[in-house]
């Protein structure tokens, strides 16, 4: 197998194969929490966090399971560990930011069920990425699915003035947005090699 | 006009019986993907072929039920505290079987669907019906209504996945619909297609709500 550059690992989680317009992970948060730009950004901060986090704990739990031999432990380890992780960063956030707290609301919890984090540690997994690999793609991913959060939250915060049929408004709007956005986002396939 | 005015007398004398209404529900009222718009992910990862989308819509409804019916029968048991955690473990639990169960079954399929068979542990569908209806209800029901979120969510997932195949590929469950003549349309099968797919159907979804409200 060809060795991955981590330049070339960073530009394929974030932009070739972003993880909300070209996998559809993290659909959720990517439709519930868009409207404002604000929060937009400090979720997608927030789930870059946990990603980091969550990838390097899937790195050692994998390797453990591995040297006990017992893969079919794998999901449910990794399901585990991230729940911790979220809750972990909901009690760091409610002490340190009561605002930013109250903003993402019922979507802070959530996280726990955000397919981008499971995703990202099974991925990982399969492609047997080392260490610093997995925390490389753990940042592209992250990035990228701040990168679409914003674009996203940015045309909905434009599209609050226009003049749109009612039956169109909401999810339905949200998505042929997503749509276009991911028409785009194929621009940059056969980026970095 | 005086076939549409029986039908609804039939789904209004359904809806009057209890467990019917709690399998009804998930079906049309309350559709998982079309009303309560949850469980995107692979609503819109795995549904670019129909043998796919119907795959996919099964392993979930057998985890949903499956999780349904232990999450009522222990509801006693668990600690408020923990619930949620709880659930998760017996979510991920039942979706490690379904996954070697696929595998064991077709290895083609499994690797079509690839890691999208264990994201189902995070479905949100799954928890909030776990969450939301088998924790405070009796195991009986609790069936029922997993069976009927898990039908309107193949459905669903079905009513993206043929049309994607026909206008993206030509086939429907892998068959050739068309003469060689036909120009697919490729987008159709890319992610964007997804998107665009389940935009139009929520579309269709809406006007149709907005029709029966308005009679």
């Amino acid at each position: 197998m060809k060795e991955e550059s981590l330049w070339y690992i960073f530009i394929n989680a974030s932009l070739i194969n972003n993880f909300v317009l070209a996998y559809f992970l993290g659909i959720c948060p990517f439709l519930g929490v868009s409207g404002k730009l604000e929060t937009a950004t400090k979720m997608g901060g927030a789930v870059t966090f946990v990603m980091l986090i969550s990838s390097v704990c899937a790195y050692g739990i994998n390797a453990f399971l591995t040297a006990v031999g017992a893969p079919f432990l794998q999901l449910i380890s990794f399901i585990v560990v991230i729940a911790s992780t979220v809750q972990l960063v909901e009690m760091f956030v409610r002490k340190m930011s009561p605002a930013l707290f109250r903003a993402l609301g019922i979507f802070l919890p959530l996280i726990t069920t955000n397919c981008a984090i499971l995703g990202l540690a099974l991925f990982q997994t399969q492609k047997g990425y080392g260490f610093v690999e997995s925390l490389t793609y753990a940042l592209g991913a992250g990035a990228g699915f701040t990168l679409a959060l914003v674009l996203i939250a940015g045309l909905r915060e434009r599209l609050d003035f226009a003049d749109v049929p009612g039956t169109v408004k909401g999810t339905a709007l949200t998505l042929l947005i997503a749509g276009i956005l991911s028409l785009s986002f194929m621009g940059f396939a056969g980026l970095g090699g | 006009m005086n076939k549409p005015s029986e039908k609804k007398g039939f789904f209004a004398t359904l809806e009057e019986n209890p467990s019917a209404d709690t399998f009804l529900r998930g079906l049309w009222k309350d559709n998982p993907v079309f009303v309560q718009v949850l469980g995107m992910c692979p609503v819109l990862a795995v549904t670019n072929t129909a043998e796919n989308a119907l795959a996919m819509g099964l392993a979930t409804a057998f985890v949903m039920l499956m999780s349904n019916v232990l999450v009522s029968s222990l509801r006693r048991f668990i600690p408020k505290q923990v619930r949620i955690a709880s659930y998760i473990l017996i979510i991920a639990t039942f979706v490690t079987i379904t996954d070697y169960a696929i595998m064991a079954i077709s290895v083609e399929l499994h690797k079509s669907l690839g890691a999208f068979i264990s994201l189902i542990v995070v479905n949100c569908l799954i928890l909030s019906r776990a969450e939301a209806f088998a924790s405070k209800n009796t195991i009986g029901r609790s069936v029922l209504d997993a069976l009927g979120m898990g039908v309107g969510f193949t459905f669903a997932l079905l009513c993206l996945g043929v049309v994607r195949e026909v206008l993206g590929n030509g086939s429907i469950f892998g068959l050739a619909l068309f003469p060689d003549t036909f120009q697919e349309w490729i987008v159709m099968i890319l992610p964007a297609g997804g998107f665009f797919t389940l935009a139009i159907w929520l579309l269709l979804f809406n006007i149709i709500n907005q029709k029966r409200a308005a009679t």
